[in-house]
């Protein structure tokens, strides 16, 4: 491997140079709106942003932008998104672990084609369930008297579905490679599988879980059409929030980009923290179409 | 801080809740008699799993079929109706001639192709031709270039270029509105682009809105570059670090230089990464939506399929039609199930 890193990094200022110009390009438009975030409203009347990047010691900085957005709303968004996002990451991950332990370790009909179908269900776009879902809800509570639409119970048992297909499969890509001796040894000891899932397979799998937690949690984070669709106004998350403020940025930036900071505080925050997992997990091939 | 307490206590409940109805389904079947339940007994992990899919996934998309077939208000059928109609307009009969002369295409006597839909229809074909190559393009070359330094600067200009994928496609859309933005003349400019056009001697313009070339798609196009494009330079990185050092010094050997190596020795070989990175992301394009939503609300010929199905549900309430686009939509992305399924094959041939 170190011979590896000999031969292909041999560093070159080129390099460097291309990627520093890359990066910046990258970079610029959201330090922009970070700027303009942290700017006092008068001020961005008048100068541009990257003023302030040439004088950052004679610009007023201000956090009033953060406040307003909080105070109007802005946190009410923040706890309805951990509200969506923490349950639709746990569930969808249990019931999905026990599907894959079913299909790595144990034998039944038509196993083969339930596999292809989850395949080929990774594909489908989710737009096409999401009308017949929401009327079967209005549905269950117009027959039932139980309350899903507008709940978050709605938008967990949405989420939970659609990650499925690509959960399973991953998952079941990581249980294939544990020891086959070892659940074998444990089935001889007299365990039930149930025991054996929940003692053995389940923390063995914890490097699999983990990547994929990540994954789903910034999906469902970052989601905007499930949480309109099923949680809608009244308990507004912060995609839809945002949303609706960029509709009226002709009121000032500030808002609408302190707005998608603070949405923003969280996901990267669980990216820099966990990059190292992250890149794990694009490599095992947890990547939502 | 209740933030924190409440996620933290919605796992453990989360996790439990769980332990006990997987426990309780094992629990039942293990009532079964011996000889059945050693039959059955991965029905109770799989169960859930499968009523999800069925319930929430399988069995809606085959209603959204049958009703694309239906009524407005999905009451009664209308046959091909709704399809007849997203494909083509009416014309008048006193307007006949006049469409005649403008060149527009005629289906039947009074109907033509309906051009709106056919500049949606070409906006979803040019995303799918531009974004899956260019990403992979950004891909294969930061992961290239940062290959060519130091194990520090490395890890720094990744993180650079990884970022965005934490960002949700309204942040994005919100960030690079703002980069796009243009001020009315007298006022001093927000917009990053429009600063450095009038820079270099040209005049700000309101971009988004121009939809000559369908410059303003291929705006929206570079900001799921931005945000796909870190993802691409990682899975092609890591392709690029297990080439054997044989063929690379093979080559040198030879003779070759830099770019003959990287062409015909190093591509060659991370070209089946770079194809399922292609195909994951031409999966992801086929149902773009957001970013059309937040940035121009489908306006200026920027519409695609999936806006199209937002429209024609949220703001016109109209079910069979919207059913309709959505399916014009599955039978599009059909094709490409069969890829993911081989391109599955392959990695469970390579275990």
């Amino acid at each position: 491997m170190n011979k590896v890193n000999h031969f292909l990094r041999r560093t070159s200022l080129g390099s460097t140079v291309a990627m520093l110009i890359l990066a910046a390009l990258w970079s610029a438009p959201t330090l922009g709106l970070l700027i303009t975030s942290l700017r006092p409203r008068d001020l961005a009347e008048v100068s541009p942003w990257w003023e302030a990047l040439a004088a950052p010691l004679s610009t007023p900085w201000t956090f009033e932008a953060y406040q307003n957005s909080l105070a109007s709303g802005m946190l009410d968004s923040l706890v309805s998104t951990i509200a969506v996002a923490v349950p639709s990451t746990i569930l969808p991950l249990m019931i999905a672990a026990n599907a894959a332990f079913a299909f790595t370790f144990l034998n039944f009909r038509g196993k083969e084609f339930f596999f292809a179908l989850l395949v080929a269900l990774m594909v489908i776009p989710l737009q096409s369930s999401l009308i017949p879902v929401l009327r079967g809800m209005v549905w269950i509570q117009k027959t039932f008297d139980v309350e899903l639409t507008g709940t978050y119970v709605s938008a967990w048992i949405v989420h939970s579905a659609f990650s499925m297909p690509l959960a399973i499969y991953t998952l079941r890509n990581y249980m294939m490679t544990l020891p086959r001796e070892l659940i074998e040894a444990a089935t001889v000891d007299g365990a039930s599988y149930y025991q054996i899932f929940w003692k053995l397979v389940l923390p063995m799998s914890t490097p699999a879980i983990a990547s994929f937690a990540i994954f789903q949690f910034l999906w469902v984070w970052n989601d905007y059409l499930i949480a309109f669709i099923f949680v809608g106004e009244q308990k507004s998350v912060m995609t839809y929030r945002l949303l609706r403020l960029l509709g009226q940025y002709g009121e000032g930036w500030q808002d609408v980009a302190a707005g998608s900071f603070i949405s923003l505080i969280i996901p990267l925050i669980v990216f820099f923290a966990l990059q190292r997992y992250i890149v794990r997990g694009l490599l095992a091939g947890s990547v939502k179409g | 801080m209740s933030d924190l307490i409440f996620g933290l206590v919605s796992i453990v409940v989360g996790v439990a809740a769980s332990y006990a109805v997987f426990g309780l389904l094992h629990f039942l079947l293990s009532l079964l008699p011996e000889r059945i339940y050693r039959k059955v007994n991965w029905l109770a992990f799989l169960l859930p799993a499968a009523l999800l899919v069925v319930l929430v996934l399988v069995a809606p998309l085959v209603q959204t079929v049958i009703w694309s077939f239906k009524s407005d208000n999905v009451k009664e059928w209308v046959g091909v109706q709704n399809y007849i109609e997203i494909f083509t307009d009416e014309v008048k009969p006193e307007k006949v001639e006049a469409k005649k002369e403008e060149g527009a295409v005629f289906i039947t006597d009074d109907r033509i192709l309906d051009g709106r839909f056919m500049d949606i229809l070409i906006n979803n074909l040019l995303w799918v031709m531009v974004v899956p190559a260019a990403t992979v393009v950004v891909g294969t070359a930061t992961a290239t270039l940062t290959n060519h330094m130091g194990p520090k600067r490395e890890r720094v200009f990744k993180s650079l270029i990884f970022m965005p994928m934490a960002i949700s496609f309204v942040a994005a859309s919100t960030i690079w509105a703002y980069f796009y933005s243009f001020v009315p003349p007298g006022r001093p400019e927000v917009g990053l682009l429009n600063a450095l056009v009038k820079l270099f001697g040209g005049e700000a313009q309101p971009w988004l809105t121009i939809d000559k070339g369908r410059l303003n798609s291929f705006l929206l196009m570079v900001v799921i570059i931005w945000l796909q494009g870190g993802y691409a330079m990682v899975v092609i990185s890591a392709a690029i670090k297990n080439v054997p050092v044989e063929t690379l010094e093979a080559a040198q050997l030879d003779g070759a230089n830099p770019w003959q190596v990287f062409f015909s020795v190093v591509l060659p070989q991370v070209w089946g990464t770079i194809m399922s990175v292609f195909v994951t992301i031409l999966i992801m394009v086929m149902k773009i939506f957001d970013i059309v939503l937040a940035m121009t609300r489908g306006n200026f010929t920027t519409s695609v399929l999936a806006f199209e199905w937002y429209k024609e549900f949220f703001e016109n309430s109209n079910l069979g039609p919207a059913s309709a686009v959505v399916t014009i939509l599955v039978v599009l992305i059909a094709p490409l199930m069969w890829l993911q399924i081989r391109t599955v094959r392959q990695q469970e041939a390579l275990r």
